[in-house]
């Protein structure tokens, strides 16, 4: 049990460094500068999945990935399992998550969702970073409309 | 015992190598090279068929006169072969199984190093260490 809030005071902690670092930087656009928190998830989940996929049999092919990414990768890091896999079999995958670890702990109202993509950036990197370990390049962007519950869009590039 | 081992990074390139003897290096090397184009090939086998070989396991890749080598692929595409001595028989099979399972361990845990940088050849001397216990046994 404790150990599951050292890994959250982390992660939130992480994300206050980041943003206060950016801070002094001149701003352009109204977007945040996330592509640092992202790139601490991309070599997170790079060295991660080598210890997840260790008693894993070989994957069959890109589908079979991301299913023991939705089942086994997800509760060994969030403690639950994607609750929605979709895909249209050309690449692009959507995972749902209804209650996403990182956002449980926000009011659910409308109040912090301009801050929710700081919380998202981090396992968009993950995701990211386990994949292109496993073969797999790809893009991942995630989407929050409701708050505990989000999106992530895999898209796989194709060479 | 193992009288050598290799890790060989995705793009076959070679991470780390140790032998108990140093002065067979080079013809180890050779050896162990040689053996990816069969590792190459079971894999694609595995792939095209339909034989339930999903097991990281590949088995004897080939045996020479003298050594035997086994090969052990990671679901990242990393390959670790070990050379057994071919007189050695008290090494049955789930033997070298489980030493590669140890050596999975081991390339796990410096892959979660923050110090080490995928990719890069391995230079550690705990992982050394380990390393050598796993060949001789003695872990």
């Amino acid at each position: 049990m404790s150990d599951d809030a050292v890994f959250e005071f982390l992660h939130s902690e992480l994300i206050n460094y980041i943003i206060s670092q950016n801070e002094g930087k001149s701003k352009e656009g109204k977007d945040e500068d996330l592509s640092n928190i992202e790139y601490i998830g991309f070599s997170t989940g790079y060295r991660i999945i080598e210890r997840l996929t260790k008693e894993m049999p070989r994957f069959k092919d890109e589908l079979d990935t991301m299913k023991f990414i939705c089942t086994d990768f997800w509760s060994a890091l969030y403690k639950k399992q994607i609750d929605n896999l979709r895909t249209n079999h050309q690449g692009v995958y959507v995972l749902q998550d209804n209650s996403f670890r990182f956002l449980t702990k926000l009011s659910s109202g409308k109040q912090y969702l301009e801050v929710a993509p700081r919380f998202v950036a981090f396992t968009c990197g993950i995701i990211r970073g386990s994949l292109a370990n496993l073969g797999i390049g790809c893009l991942v962007t995630a989407e929050v409309q409701n708050m505990p519950s989000c999106k992530f869009h895999i898209q796989v590039q194709r060479t | 015992m193992a009288v050598c081992v290799a890790i060989i990074g995705k793009d076959n390139s070679p991470k780390y190598f140790c032998c108990l003897n140093p002065d067979e290096e080079l013809g180890f090397q050779y050896k162990v090279l040689s053996s990816l184009d069969v590792v190459e090939e079971k894999l694609n086998t595995t792939n095209k068929g339909t034989n339930d070989l999903r097991e990281l396991y590949l088995g004897m890749l080939y045996s020479l006169e003298t050594h035997k080598i086994y090969g052990y692929v990671t679901n990242t595409k990393i390959k670790f072969i070990i050379v057994v001595d071919s007189t050695n028989m008290a090494l049955r099979d789930n033997e070298i199984r489980s030493m590669f399972r140890k050596l999975h361990s081991e390339y796990a845990d410096i892959v979660c190093n923050p110090f080490y940088i995928p990719g890069d050849a391995i230079c550690s001397k705990s992982f050394d260490v380990n390393v050598k216990n796993i060949m001789t046994g003695t872990v």
